[in-house]
């Protein structure tokens, strides 16, 4: 496994954003993660300004890992970006 | 009102429509706590898998149940949540493919 910057872009409430972060919880994978809508509303602006870049339709959660970016959990790419 | 009793209720209306309950019911209360404390947040039940725009007007079409659900469901099996499922969904006669964002970037306010 390599150690590549891993940051999770989610909300507080979605079931598909808590499974992502249990699944990388359980993979002993460090990154970290934003609850967007549990922020500031400035605050929250900003990061979804950040989050359209790496994925134009701004849906959670998206995760990226390094340079790669995955949309949604979906777990075989997850893996594969984080050569586990 | 609690997620039971907002299950409770919603069950037999929902399944006589042809739409059911992801037989996961750990993940349905998850997502039906996640409603409630959208309505406490917001005033109405938005997605908790979409981010609200705490403007009812512009979120209509995402107030479970969402307007994509029934092309959802119609296409996947499943609403974007996997709140709501088909009956073929559950009893897994249909992979439980990951559901596509239907609804337009442009109508998020953020």
């Amino acid at each position: 496994m390599n150690n590549l910057p891993v940051k999770l872009y989610k909300l507080s409430t979605c079931s598909h954003c808590k499974s992502l972060k249990k699944f990388l919880e359980e993979s002993k994978v460090e990154f970290e993660f934003i609850d967007i809508d549990l922020l500031e509303k400035k605050e929250r602006k900003a990061t979804m300004k950040a989050l359209r870049l790496i994925n134009p339709k701004g849906t959670l959660p998206t995760i990226q890992i390094g340079n790669q970016v995955v949309v949604g959990f979906k777990e075989d790419e997850i893996k594969e970006a984080l050569g586990k | 009102m609690d997620a039971k009793t907002l299950y409770e209720n919603l069950k037999p209306f929902q399944e006589s429509k042809g739409y059911f309950f992801n037989e996961d019911k750990e993940k349905v209360f998850e997502l039906l706590d996640a409603l409630l404390l959208n309505m406490e947040r917001y005033g109405y039940m938005a997605c908790p898998c979409r981010l609200a725009s705490e403007d009812r007007d512009n979120d209509k079409d995402i107030i479970c149940p969402c307007v994509y659900r029934e092309p959802d469901v119609a296409e996947f099996g499943s609403c974007y949540c996997n709140l709501y499922v088909s009956k073929d969904w559950n009893e897994k006669k249909i992979p439980h493919a990951y559901v596509p964002e239907r609804r337009s970037p442009e109508k998020s306010l953020y």
